[in-house]
């Protein structure tokens, strides 16, 4: 049986046996560790704090400590109140809380809070053994575990014969007197910095090592855990010397048994990787092995700060063997040497191709290793591809000669991957096949808005593994059905693995895996492509993955068909009769400044960069986190400065180079609603209808007070006498950018490709951030006082709405036909549209103005077939088809 | 009593009785049955409080627990699923949560007596029942607000005790909490009896059964079947197990995750299978024990009964099964 020496819960079990050595937690939602979660806090901003601890559990914590003891927070409303909230998160409350306080009343109320078995951190003999024995069994009734500090009635333990004595005695009064079970009891035996000048603390280190080993040896079942950063305290400003300590530290104390700490994972070195000089001067002062250990480290540390690092680290790698320098610069992203490094591995290794099946791809599989357990991140990553394509690139004409001499061919995997007819989206699919590619999966990339027909001859002509289908909008959902359909029709038996931002696991479950016997499977992002890849193509562990994914999407479908049948809708009739109800009587109507469309030719970059919300640029490269504080994350931060810089550089080269071409079209019109639809006038006699925008509406059932919406509810209805306007734009910033991927392509650069496209994505929504600010303030101008900064733009705090045809207000794409024709959008922007309406270039935006205040943005839900009757009636388009287009936000199957 | 039933544990699977409600059903009440004597000028409609049938319809339920015996149950519950003052206030008779708890342990009691006074080698136990009460303390009822609560810890606790204290004066000989669809829920309920017994000196053995709604296989509150055994490991429990929600067959890899990683006796009284189309269970007693006899085979239970809509002619092809078996060992957990 596997020995197990603590458990705990949050929504799922956490249990540490010996083959977790050492468990982490998360301390970023701790106010006196953390300025921003206090400041958080302070201002109750609780969804935001709620970010920080997601961002711990997504980093890897296996704990959250959560602490509020802070002077001027009532501390025990401020822990419950966060408490109730992770209850409420799913992916945060996964793990077991720590409840950190040195108030035993906020201790209590946040044992009062906790479904699972968490951690109490702390008690102590500190106020004495009565009040230690009673709180320690409340601490058991409630069902925690507890970290007990090293801290008694005469103070801290300082030494290593203190330590021992608080710890033993601890131990025997929770042991015997209280009956706390052994293994739940941790104890913090105060780790304290060293190196400080004061000759006292030259053991500080070792007498923390020391007593660990004790407790571990004499106390049975109990485990030893710390905060690691104390350790360097008196270094701080120099990092590097500080993450040699933390790392040489979390080395021997592990080694003694320390089994849990809080540790910040950004703050620490590879043991190995320490540079040895330094490593000797840190454990001289750890172990406390010379007399001057202090002072040699504080010398060394001078001469060590973070340029001199980079400067000692540079000269050494390029002495090593040309394997390890490959290797280097794949995993650093560094191209200056590749070339030279690349030319003498060929003539090492004779043949071209042996050099790619050995240092390069060696590299490159301690890149995938490093980026699989979460210690690279995606812009690495795509740095590294960069480079191994150079170096592929370099060896070309060599294998190319070799090839006319000898037929062999690689016998990589081949993975075909396509974004699907009508789609235009690809920056998630060329990630993936950069993530893929760097795990020696040969690529065949058909680009976008490919028809089924040419994706799978060309699966079969190259002979591919696996097919992999990238979709952005709604439509391209039903085109991966049709796909599907077609390989099923067939008889292919190719798997087919699924991804984009509309897709969903419940969707490939419901709708394309029933239409192909083959195995499909659908990948939540690029990081699990590769997992997914490999066990559909090796026969192995094929048979497994299909039958369990199989069997697992059986179970989703009916899930899903079980489920159906609780969610209540109402009649389309009622929901009609439950819509927003605005007194338009009392209404001020604001006419625009000109009636008629308005087009903005090449216009600025350099203004639109300034509206850019960068949030989703770093979501694009999967680093997550809110713009700018993601900048300084303590994870992530490094490589977020690094891509914000780079994009920087880009829009700089943009603008000096006229690169891109931002074109934008503006249509003000006379509107009214009419029903569920909104009639778009001529001019202002309102006697003409120009066209008409058709508006879906709410129908779930709504609790008393709230209305089913429809964006029709944001227009005056025509019987209300009131003259109201409506608006629509078309914005784009990708004109002019195929040539610059194609250069980018050519120059086997995956980075910079998917970076202009992701900085032009940014640039587009920049745009209508900029024209939607320019409407508001004068084109229609009934916000002519409004003074907001991009923080404010990007939350939106302004009035009316623009939101866009496809997306959940209004998720029919085909009112996207009808706005272009009113604002002639083709021809004032140069976008055009797909058959899927896919603006095509893909950097487009284009969407309705609303301008009352009472405008909000929604989503539709499903709705049922008695307003899709009465929609397809109205647009005049038959059921059939409307049901095609609104299939996502059907409630009944077609 | 002379032998403990911890003892009895050790040598057979145990029988739990069936349903009460289902049982209830079969008789064609009104309000008036419901109201009796006693309540018969309540402000509030009373009829569907099958609790209250202690009080006013003790014939009925002494009836069913007979029925249960008789069919080869060892272990009746009481009929008190709902016997809390958090429970009891839709009905506003808080005042008779004490009664409703300790009239109720009291006619299981006599029962049982009558049952071990005839056939004394075989002891009956009545096992207090404590639901989940119908408020969750983990989770927020209002949506927009996921921080709020409409029941807390405190409140729970308060609640709970009152509830052990009447069903222990009242006769029972273990108290049960049942259908536990939060942990927290649960935890105030652990917290409240342990709190009882060191008020009484006693320590009566605590049976907990946990619900997993649907086939993403967590309990409401969203915690996997091995987090709930962790939440709940801090008290020396007699047994943990899962009742109601799936049948037996559904009920099957989370039987065998406890029966696997639980230091306690496991139990297991499962639905007669999942609900019809108009919300009734009609699994057979045929089927319900052939589904239920492959996991007694298999060694994952010591104790087997049934919830929603199963009777004692369930429970007497169960026990026919239990009776075949051998009951599951306790696999002895090892810290380092």
């Amino acid at each position: 049986m596997e020995k197990v020496s603590l458990r705990l819960s949050g929504l799922e079990p956490l249990i540490v046996t010996p083959n977790i050595p050492f468990v982490n937690v998360g301390e970023r939602t701790n106010v006196t560790g953390s300025r921003k979660f206090a400041r958080l806090i302070k201002e109750e901003k609780y969804e935001e704090a709620l970010e920080i601890a997601r961002n711990q559990v997504e980093g890897g914590a296996q704990i959250l400590d959560v602490n509020m003891d802070e002077g001027m927070l009532d501390g025990k409303e401020a822990m419950v109140k966060f408490l109730n909230l992770i209850a409420a998160e799913p992916d945060i409350a996964r793990i077991p809380v720590m409840i950190d306080s040195s108030k035993w009343e906020i201790i209590e109320a946040g044992l009062k809070c906790i479904q699972g078995k968490g951690v109490v951190n702390s008690i102590s003999l500190k106020e004495g053994e009565e009040l230690f024995i009673e709180h320690a069994k409340k601490v058991k009734r409630y069902g925690a575990a507890v970290i007990v500090m090293a801290f008694d009635e005469q103070g801290q333990a300082d030494s290593y014969e203190r330590r021992i004595e608080i710890c033993e005695r601890s131990y025997r009064v929770l042991v015997d007197k209280v009956g706390f079970p052994k293994s739940d009891i941790i104890f913090d035996p105060n780790i304290f910095p060293v190196a400080t000048g004061i000759e006292e603390h030259n053991n500080n280190a070792l007498d923390f090592f020391n007593a660990t080993k004790w407790i571990r040896e004499n106390l049975p079942g109990a485990h030893v855990s710390g905060g690691v950063s104390n350790v360097s305290f008196s270094f701080r400003g120099n990092n590097p010397v500080r993450e040699a300590m933390h790392s040489a530290f979390l080395y021997h104390a592990i080694k003694q048994g320390m089994d849990m700490g809080i540790v910040n994972p950004t703050m620490l070195e590879v043991y190995d990787d320490i540079p040895k000089d330094l490593l000797e001067r840190v454990e001289d002062v750890l172990l406390n092995r010379r007399e001057d250990a202090t002072e040699r480290l504080l010398d060394f540390a001078e001469t060590y700060k973070s340029d001199g690092k980079k400067q000692v680290k540079d000269d050494a790698w390029r002495k090593e063997s040309v394997e390890k320098r490959l290797e280097h610069s794949l995993v650093k992203g560094i191209v200056e040497f590749i070339d030279t490094d690349t030319e003498e591995a060929r003539q090492k290794y004779q043949r071209p191709l042996k050099v790619i099946e050995g240092p390069l791809m060696d590299g490159m599989n301690v890149v995938g290793d490093l980026f699989g357990s979460g210690k690279m991140f995606l812009p690495q990553v795509v740095k590294s591809a960069r480079v191994m394509k150079k170096a592929v690139a370099y060896l070309l004409p060599y294998l190319e000669e070799e090839k006319a001499t000898n037929k062999d061919t690689s016998a990589a995997s081949k993975i075909l991957l396509a974004t699907v007819k009508g789609d235009v989206h690809d920056i998630g699919k060329n990630i993936v096949g950069v993530v893929l590619a760097c795990n020696n999966f040969d690529i065949v990339d058909l680009g976008v808005m490919v028809p089924a027909e040419k994706i799978l001859n060309a699966a079969v002509e190259h002979k591919v593994d696996a097919i992999g289908l990238s979709g952005l909008i709604t439509p391209s959902l039903d085109e991966m059905v049709h796909v599907a359909k077609e390989m099923e029709r067939r008889n292919m038996d190719i798997p087919l693995m699924i991804g984009g931002a509309t897709t969903s696991r419940i969707h490939t479950a419901v709708k394309i895996d029933p239409a192909y016997s083959g195995s499909v499977i659908h990948v939540l992002d690029a990081s699990k492509s590769v997992p997914v890849a490999g066990e559909l193509i090796n026969k192995n562990t094929y048979e497994d993955i299909f039958l369990r994914t199989k069997a697992e999407y059986g179970q989703l479908r009916e899930d899903h068909a079980n489920r159906k049948q609780v969610k209540s809708y109402i009649p389309f009739k009622n929901a009609q009769e439950n819509k927003l109800s605005i007194d338009w009587a009392t209404k001020e109507m604001h006419a625009p400044a000109f009636i008629g469309n308005k087009a903005f030719n090449d216009y600025s970059i350099e203004e639109i960069s300034g509206f850019i919300d960068w949030t989703p640029f770093f979501n694009t490269w999967m680093l997550k986190g809110k713009f700018p504080e993601i900048l300084q994350h303590e994870i992530v931060g490094e490589e977020a400065t690094k891509l914000y810089a780079d994009a920087q550089q880009m829009i700089k080269e943009i603008i000096d180079n006229n690169l891109l071409i931002a074109n934008a079209v503006v249509g003000l019109y006379p509107a009214n609603a009419v029903g569920d639809d909104v009639e778009i006038y001529t001019d202002e006699t309102r006697s003409e209808v120009k066209t008409t925008f058709h508006m879906l509406r709410q129908q779930g059932k709504k609790g008393s007070g709230l209305p089913n919406l429809s964006l029709a509810d944001y227009v005056a209805p025509k019987e209300s006498g009131k003259s109201d306007y409506m608006g629509g734009f078309a914005v784009t910033a990708g004109v002019g950018i195929e040539p610059l991927i194609e250069k980018y392509e050519a120059e086997h650069d995956d980075y910079n490709s998917i970076m202009i496209k992701a900085v032009a994505d940014r640039l587009a929504e920049a745009f209508a951030e900029l024209m939607h600010h320019k409407v508001r303030k004068e084109l229609w101008g009934y916000a002519a006082a409004e003074s907001l900064d991009n923080e404010a733009l990007i939350k939106e705090k302004y009035q009316g709405i623009r939101p866009a045809p496809g997306y959940p207000a209004c998720p029919d794409h085909t009112e996207k036909r009808i706005l272009f024709d009113l604002l002639d959008a083709e021809r004032h922007t140069g976008i055009s549209l797909t058959e899927s309406f896919a603006m095509y270039p893909a950097s487009s935006v284009s969407g309705f103005y609303f301008m009352h205040e009472e405008a909000k943005y929604f989503g539709l839900g499903k709705i049922e077939k008695d307003q899709v009757e009465d929609y397809a009636q109205r647009k005049g388009m038959s059921l059939a088809d409307t049901e095609k287009w609104l299939a996502p936000n059907l409630s009944y199957d077609i | 009593m002379a032998i403990s039933i911890e003892e009895i544990l050790k040598e057979r699977v145990l029988v739990l009785d069936g349903a009460m409600g289902t049982m209830i059903q079969r008789h064609t009440l009104e309000e008036e049955d419901f109201r009796g004597d006693r309540f018969k000028d309540h402000t509030h409609p009373l009829k569907g409080n099958n609790d209250l049938l202690s009080i006013t319809r003790p014939d009925i339920i002494k009836d069913i627990h007979r029925q249960y015996f008789a069919a080869g149950a060892d272990i009746v519950e009481t009929n008190t699923f709902s016997g809390t003052t958090i429970a009891q206030a839709d009905y506003a008779l808080e005042g008779a949560v004490y009664d409703i708890n300790y009239e109720s342990a009291k006619i299981a009691r006599e029962v049982a007596d009558e049952f071990a006074e005839t056939e004394p080698d075989k002891p009956r136990f009545v096992a207090g029942s404590m639901g989940p009460t119908n408020r969750t303390a983990s989770i927020s009822p209002d949506v927009n607000d996921p921080g709020y609560r409409a029941v807390t810890f405190d409140d729970l606790v308060l609640a709970y005790k009152q509830q052990a204290t009447a069903l222990i004066e009242g006769g029972s000989d273990i108290l049960l909490v049942e259908t536990v669809f939060d942990t927290l829920n649960a935890k105030a309920a652990l917290f409240a009896i342990e709190e009882v017994y060191d008020e009484k000196g006693i320590q009566l053995p605590i049976m907990v059964s946990g619900t997993i709604t649907d086939a993403s296989g967590r309990t409401l509150s969203g915690q996997t079947t091995e987090a709930f055994l962790v939440s709940l490991s801090h008290v020396p429990i007699m047994s943990i197990g899962l009742n109601c929600a799936l049948g037996a067959e559904q009920l099957r890899p989370y039987l065998e995750t406890l029966s696997n990683k639980a230091p306690f006796n496991t139990s297991a009284h499962p639905n007669a299978g999942l609900p019809n189309e108009f919300g009734e269970y009609d699994q057979t007693p045929e089927e319900m024990a052939s589904q239920v006899g492959e996991f007694l085979k298999d060694g994952f239970l010591n104790i087997v009964g049934g919830c929603c809509g199963t009777t004692p002619d369930h429970i007497k092809l169960i026990a026919e099964e239990a009776a075949k078996v051998s009951p599951r060992v306790i696999r002895v957990e090892e810290l380092v």
